[in-house]
């Protein structure tokens, strides 16, 4: 495939699509194998690795947390949380064609719902890109909330 | 005239194998813990890292009264409360900072000297020979009644009269010196801000649930359990590397025996700690360098003695829990009977290497953060527990799982890991600390 910034805008919009129809298994196919899921905990944190990070998740740590989802004895999600993101067009930040590598950033507004409770998040999702193959793949992804140094109640699913 | 403004019917809430759901419901009694617990036991504030550099603070709260840690300009730590002795308005709003030599208040300038001393007002001739200085408004800001910073860790107590802070931790202080000692300059350094976790229950669910050793299996099977299928299901080779999951969430899964094994020791005033013999931090891989770190600092012999101990969870009545092996702290601040946020802290080893920090970090986002699997399930059970205790005519809760006849509480025990001593010894020293100094004076 040409990647364009169109395909770009349209592979977010595709990806927040799988996440809010729970379609985690086409999802997950979206990452290359070494990429890593970071929610950071502190405002703009450089370190993921040496400082605390409310996410920092390989392919092991993600297909855990989407397999925990349907399992028969996942407590916390008897019923189950929904969500939805409401996203602003993405910026196309990078475009390396000779390399491959995209990068994107996305704002976006973050609801997530479980019983009588629903949560609003806003989160700036960066998404780093690869052509692998003659296909978009997310490298890394990085989401921060912008009231990151808030108490917050569960999070159960992914912005 | 309340239900529970009296000894007597605190004592109540309390039986040797059970306890009545109020204490975990009730506005009032909630309200009494606030006015009698909280200021007569010694209660974790903060780290003297938080503060590094004379005048630097930091704000958080003791139960619910909001209090400021603060270097003084003589270098050593104060906590004071955090109201202006004038109008009230809190002195400094946010989580840290540095004020320089002195407090100002933001609404008319009374400014007070970092030791909480009234340093000056403006227009002050306006309080002339109008009797300001016998007043508590004249008096600056107010300190807790008590302050000791014990190799860092910095605790206060509320009430001017009390129990001294070696009597209250006695030989618990071990875990903590552990955990400092793991350092080869035998110092911590605060890492970041603390992870901060909003549950609507009452607080003592969670420190019960420290030393709840029966419930990782049930409980965390969702998360733990299908960590270990997911890694079985990838047929790697044993001695390839383990996914870091696999060392940090798959040991939840350990069967019953383990559990009991690992063993609970319990000290007077509502101490104790699960992990006495092995725990679920037993097996972490050895990290390159830091052994030889330890025993160049202490010697071999000491060095090993300080990596052998492996205490899971320490319980510091009231309100925290530390694990010495990860250098993690956990403080579960009561907002009401049903509301607690937990702050979840960890440490730097000084002069260690960087891997432990990084296996510390790892810790605390895949077990205690909001966005953790294993924490979903544990907030869960909590905020069951709170809606079903509303049940009226089934009002006890039971604690009595190898329960004891004439259990003694005012010496240290060590018993079979999946005892519930240690909540039993929780609520001994509950009682004894909310009706601390109300016997004395009834007794008057």
């Amino acid at each position: 495939m040409t990647v364009t910034r169109e395909s770009l805008i349209d592979f977010i919009y595709d990806e927040v699509r799988m996440l809010d129809e729970g379609r985690y298994t086409e999802w997950l196919n979206l990452w290359l194998p070494d990429g890593h899921y970071w929610m950071p905990l502190d405002y703009q944190q450089k370190d993921p690795i040496n400082e605390t990070s409310l996410m920092y998740e390989d392919m092991f740590m993600l297909k855990l947390r989407v397999e925990r989802l349907n399992g028969a004895r996942t407590f916390s999600q008897k019923p189950k949380s929904r969500c939805h993101h409401v996203i602003q067009r993405p910026y196309v930040d990078e475009m390396d064609m000779d390399a491959g590598r995209f990068k994107t950033t996305t704002f976006m507004h973050y609801v997530e719902t479980r019983l009588d409770e629903q949560q609003l998040l806003a989160v700036t999702a960066r998404h780093e890109l690869a052509l692998v193959e003659g296909a978009l793949r997310i490298a890394n992804k990085r989401v921060d909330i912008v009231n990151c140094d808030a108490a917050f109640r569960n999070i159960q699913l992914l912005p | 005239m309340g239900r529970y403004d009296s000894p007597a019917a605190l004592t109540a809430l309390v039986q040797p194998h059970q306890v009545h759901r109020d204490i975990y419901t009730d506005h009032e009694v909630f309200q009494q813990e606030m006015k009698h617990l909280f200021a007569n036991a010694w209660v974790f504030v903060g780290h003297e890292s938080q503060t590094p550099n004379k005048g630097d603070y930091f704000s958080t709260h003791i139960g619910t009264q909001p209090v400021i840690q603060v270097r003084h300009s003589t270098g050593d730590i104060h906590v004071l409360l955090n109201r202006c002795p004038h109008k009230g308005t809190k002195i400094v709003i946010d989580r840290q900072g540095n004020t320089g030599k002195f407090f100002r208040c933001p609404y008319h300038a009374w400014s007070f000297k970092t030791d909480g001393c009234l340093l000056a007002i403006p227009l002050k001739k306006g309080y002339q020979d109008t009797g300001l200085e016998e007043t508590d408004s004249g008096k600056g800001m107010r300190s807790v009644g008590d302050v000791k910073n014990y190799r860092g860790f910095i605790f206060a107590r509320l009430a001017e009269e009390g129990m001294s802070f070696e009597e209250f931790f006695g030989e618990s202080l071990s875990s903590l010196d552990n955990m400092v000692d793991r350092s080869p300059a035998g110092r911590l350094e605060v890492v970041g801000p603390p992870l901060r976790y909003m549950h609507h229950c009452n607080w003592k669910m969670l420190v019960e649930n420290q030393t709840d050793t029966c419930h990782p299996m049930v409980a965390h099977e969702s998360s733990a359990g299908t960590a270990v299928k997911l890694y079985e299901e990838m047929g790697l080779p044993k001695d390839a590397p383990k996914p870091p999951a696999m060392e940090i969430i798959a040991p939840f899964m350990s069967p019953y025996e383990f559990f009991e094994g690992m063993g609970i020791r319990t000290w007077p005033n509502g101490h104790g700690h699960t992990g006495v013999n092995h725990s679920i931090h037993s097996d972490y891989s050895a990290i390159p360098g830091y052994f030889e770190a330890l025993c160049a600092s202490y010697g071999e012999e000491k060095a090993k003695a300080i990596l052998d101990e492996n205490r899971h969870n320490t319980v510091y009545f009231p309100n925290i829990m530390i694990k010495g092996p990860i250098q993690q702290l956990r403080v579960f601040i009561p907002i009401a009977a049903d509301r607690t946020v937990v702050e979840s802290y960890i440490y730097r080893l000084v002069d260690a290497p960087d891997e432990l920090t990084a296996r510390t970090a790892m810790y605390n986002r895949m077990i205690n953060a909001p966005t953790s699997i294993v924490g979903h399930d544990d907030l869960e059970m909590y905020e069951r527990a709170q809606e079903g205790l509303m049940v009226d005519g089934l009002e006890w809760v039971n604690i009595q799982r190898l329960i004891e006849e004439n259990e003694d509480f005012e010496v240290e025990a060590v018993e079979n890991g999946t005892t519930e001593r240690q909540m039993r010894n929780q609520f001994h020293a509950w009682v004894k600390f909310m009706t601390m100094g109300q016997k004395a004076e009834a007794a008057e």
